[in-house]
């Protein structure tokens, strides 16, 4: 080691990366530059297509498929390594360079222990013997405050939680002591409370073995607990670059600012629904279960005309499994699903078209919701020939009527397919979907969470003119609770298939709550650089992951 | 040691040497290997066999440089879209879409080209190649060039229907057991078991001897057999599209299967069903030339590739090609198809070079 402790780690200068389109190479990353010193964590914030992630991996001198490095200097410790031979980067990457995807449970080979895929790194790159770095392993696994250090190693990824996994990943980049660590979107994929979890371990990790890391997120408030600096990109192109509290507090470029801003849409609370009317929908001591598995309790909620009613909970709480009951997929065990005052039948095959119309969806990945071998034209016209039998012009009219609704020129997109959208617009094709069957309540499930900030505010304030405009009941699915702020009049919270709380917004937002609530309001992260700190003071940092089951 | 050795060895070095000098690596691996080889062969069968080598490597020139007008022609000539998928194309595929373009020519126009009828008794057996029989006459005096172009259309044609049979009702039913799934499901699929459990071809036999050799039982029969194959797959390839969330949403809307399967599933299970198609039907014809052979598929005087390997086996004792000319007609589809066939999985996949 011939730099000081404090000395440059990382110097990345001028980085181009061209990715390929077909036959041409265009550049995606128009000369970026990178300082990282050791022991420094730096946050990489952007929307999805800013060139993040391409970053992060081009640190550790690799390019993604259809992508190469076409320019600039990538210094790691003094080594060049655009001109370092593969072979030397082999040794390099695992021993001295890390990588935490996204993904933990993608990440892990399922039919390998945990233990096992630990030690392959050290194993292979001549550090120490198996018997060694299994007690590393064991003796990591106890400073990442995992449930029972001495076996969780010894479990298939399958067998351990999500929040554990992602820890048991951070455990296992530590196991040759790197000096850089990458961690891209480590906890993305998880629910607010095991995020504290995992944020707090990875923090106290890196802290504790003074390792340099590039900590890439879309998640601000995420990133000003993690970063010592944070640096912005759009579009391949650097905005800018500060320490993390002076780029909170004043930020200079006017896309950080816009960045900065999204987290403040907030559309004002309606008043509840005169006591004698009758809720579009209202689900009614409903229980249900998976075969044998019981999942759903005695759940029952009324959501009114013109009304959002948001079910918030982690993964697993029974707020998805609710939607299924309300659709119909899953026919509850007991309980039943009222339609403007009629009983709905149980199953979705014995209703009728008439009130298979009134109720719509939108999904989370618009993806998989979207047929990729239709054009857009064909997925929005079929609910409305279905329901509605119009045809020929009038069909037409009515789609380029839909596609104006969601803010889409119609002559432009008509005739695209699926694929050739952006994840936003996606969600926009979904959204007219639900709207061309003239709905009166549409079920959104978690309609915002695989999008980024600006793009999924401009979906919200998108449901929230359209339900101005036509008087539609939402039933909002979410776990994040500042999409449930900005956009919801009343909330249902669920915990393990039971309904802990429900009422109107402020209330809800009010102390006193329910000590679940209370523990989900508190673990969504705040744009405070301190917040995780005093956060994990105040709830004692030895219980952390046991106040999850208060 | 004639001009003819003297530049053929002239040529290979001085093409190794500029392949070198350009480090084109692959071109010049194989030039310089052909030259080390080709000494070899010299030796050992003197000009004969380096005549051999030369004629084959004109051959293997003359199909490349065919197949690469073939891809420039069809770029030309089709809309933007095709165009590209075309010229990104491989040699191979290109010659393979040439070689079973020829073979439909010669199917639909068959009594056009033949000079000769299918049955007509031209010459003496087994006569020669001649000025009237280009490739000589069968085992009853037919002319063997005919015979050629009938046969594509009664194999390739056959073939053909068989599997367009064996594709519908297998997708069919392969998309009605993923979509409807339960026990309507489970009973297709445990039919579709108990059928793959008896050898096909012992199977085929059976079913010929039962129900008469002529060819309409005969297509139906073969399209039967492989019915469950295709079931399997589409079943498969919809098991993994009919949990996608856009099926839920029109199960919802309240669409009726048949919209569910047509519209919504096929469309995203055809990639694979097609690639599947291209193999299949090779299967299929090789099958039939075999009944064929064995004398329980296409009946004489149809003429048919298979049983013309058959009658004409005799005269490969006496070092005469005339049999393995339907034998190389049928291996040259074979192949052709699966070029193209490669190709088309290629491209669904996704997969790069």
């Amino acid at each position: 080691m011939q730099n000081s402790k404090h000395g440059v780690l990382l110097n990345i200068r001028d980085l181009r990366i061209e990715g390929r389109s077909g036959e041409d190479w265009t550049e995606i990353v128009h000369g970026v530059d990178l300082t990282l010193r050791r022991g420094e964590v730096m946050g990489l914030i952007g929307e999805s297509g800013a060139g993040k992630s391409t970053i992060g991996l081009a640190a550790m001198g690799y390019a993604r498929d259809g992508c190469r490095i076409s320019g600039g200097k990538i210094e790691f410790d003094g080594m060049d390594l655009t001109t370092t031979p593969q072979d030397d980067l082999r040794a390099l990457r695992g021993s001295r360079i890390a990588y935490v995807a996204q993904s933990a449970a993608a990440s892990f080979n399922p039919s390998h222990r945990l233990i096992d895929q630990h030690t392959e790194g050290p194993m292979l790159h001549g550090i120490s013997s198996r018997e060694e770095s299994e007690k590393d392993a064991i003796e990591l696994y106890r400073r990442l405050r995992l449930p029972n250090p001495d076996e969780i190693g010894f479990r298939y990824p399958h067998q351990v939680s999500g929040g554990q996994l992602q820890r048991a990943m951070t455990a296992m980049v530590m196991s040759c002591r790197p000096d850089l660590i990458i961690f891209d979107e480590p906890t993305t994929a998880l629910d607010v409370t095991t995020q504290i979890e995992v944020l707090a371990s990875i923090r106290d990790i890196v802290d504790q073995f003074d390792t340099a890391a590039l900590y890439i997120t879309h998640d601000l408030a995420v990133v000003a607990q993690m970063a010592d600096r944070i640096k912005v990109l759009l579009k391949g192109d650097e905005v800018e670059e500060a320490e993390t509290r002076e780029m909170l507090e004043s930020p200079k470029q006017d896309y950080t600012k816009s960045l900065w801003a999204v987290r403040s849409f907030e559309r004002p609370q309606k008043p509840p629904a005169p006591a004698d009317a009758v809720p579009v929908v209202s689900v009614k001591n409903i229980s249900a279960a998976y075969g044998e598995t019981p999942v759903l309790f005695d759940v029952s909620f009324d959501i009114h005309a013109g009304r959002t009613v948001a079910v918030v909970g982690e993964s697993g709480s029974g707020k998805s499994t609710a939607a299924r009951c309300i659709t119909g997929l899953l026919p509850p065990s007991s309980g039943e699903v009222m339609f403007d005052g009629e009983v709905l039948p149980a199953d979705f095959r014995n209703r009728n078209r008439e009130q298979l119309r009134q109720a719509q969806m939108i999904y989370q990945m618009a993806d998989t919701a979207l047929n990729p071998k239709k054009r857009i034209g064909e997925i929005i016209s079929r609910p409305v020939q279905f329901y509605l039998g119009l045809k020929g012009a009038a069909l037409k009219q009515r789609v380029d009527q839909l596609l104006d609704q969601i803010e889409l020129e119609p002559s432009q997109y008509y005739h695209r397919y699926p694929s050739e959208l952006s994840g936003g617009q996606k969600q926009r094709i979904g959204i007219a979907r639900a709207l061309a069957a003239e709905p009166k309540f549409i079920i959104c499930d978690e309609v915002t969470s695989a999008l980024d900030q600006l793009v999924a505010e401009g979906i919200l304030k998108l449901l929230d003119r359209l339900q101005e405009e036509l008087n539609l009941a939402y039933m909002f699915i979410t776990h994040d609770l500042a999409t449930v702020r900005s956009i919801a009049d009343e909330v249902v919270v669920m915990r393990q298939g039971k309904v802990v709380e429900a009422g109107p917004k402020d209330v809800m937002f009010k102390p006193p709550h329910h000590p679940y609530t209370d523990l989900l309001l508190s673990s969504v992260p705040e744009m405070d650089p301190d917040w995780l700190t005093n956060l994990l003071e105040e709830r004692g940092a030895d219980n952390i992951g046991e106040a999850a089951d208060v | 040691m004639s001009y003819f050795v003297l530049v053929y060895y002239g040529l290979l070095i001085a093409a190794s040497c500029v392949t070198a000098h350009y480090k084109m690596r692959s071109p010049f691996m194989m030039l310089f290997s052909l030259t080390i080889a080709s000494a070899f062969f010299g030796l050992l069968g003197g000009e004969d066999w380096l005549w051999g080598i030369t004629v084959c490597a004109a051959l293997l020139a003359a199909a490349a440089g065919l197949a690469y007008s073939f891809r420039e022609f069809l770029g030309m000539v089709l809309n933007p879209d095709a165009s590209y998928a075309i010229r990104s194309a491989p040699l191979t595929a290109s010659f393979g879409l040439l070689v079973v373009l020829v073979y439909v020519v010669a199917a639909l126009f068959a009594p056009v080209i033949a000079p000769f009828g299918e049955a007509e008794v031209i010459g003496g057996a087994y006569a020669p190649p001649d000025d009237k029989m280009i490739l000589g006459g069968d085992q009853l005096g037919r002319d063997l060039f005919s015979r050629l172009i009938y046969g594509a259309r009664n194999t390739v044609g056959i073939a053909f229907l068989t599997t367009l049979i064996a594709f519908v009702s297998g997708t069919l039913l392969g998309l009605v057991a993923a979509t409807v799934g339960g026990w309507v499901d489970q009973i297709m699929s445990r039919i579709v078991d108990t059928i793959m459990a008896i050898p096909q071809l012992v199977f085929a036999l059976l079913l010929l001897t039962i129900f008469g050799a002529n060819m309409t039982t005969l297509i139906l029969v073969i399209g039967f057999l492989y019915t469950p194959l295709v079931f399997r797959l589409a079943r498969a390839v919809a098991g993994n599209i009919v949990v996608m969330d856009y099926i839920e949403a029109a199960k919802l809307r309240g669409e009726s299967t048949w919209y569910l399967i047509t519209r919504e599933i096929l469309p995203n299970a055809a990639a694979p069903l097609v690639a599947e198609f291209g193999l299949r039907f090779c299967f299929v014809f090789l099958a039939i030339a075999a009944l064929s052979f064995l004398g329980l598929g296409i009946q004489p005087p149809t003429a048919d590739w298979g049983s013309m390997v058959r009658e004409n086996a005799t005269l490969i004792s006496f070092g005469v090609i005339t049999p393995l000319i339907p034998a190389a007609a049928i291996a040259l589809l074979t192949v052709s198809i699966n070029f193209v066939v490669d190709w088309m999985l290629h491209r669904a996949s996704g997969l790069k070079e």
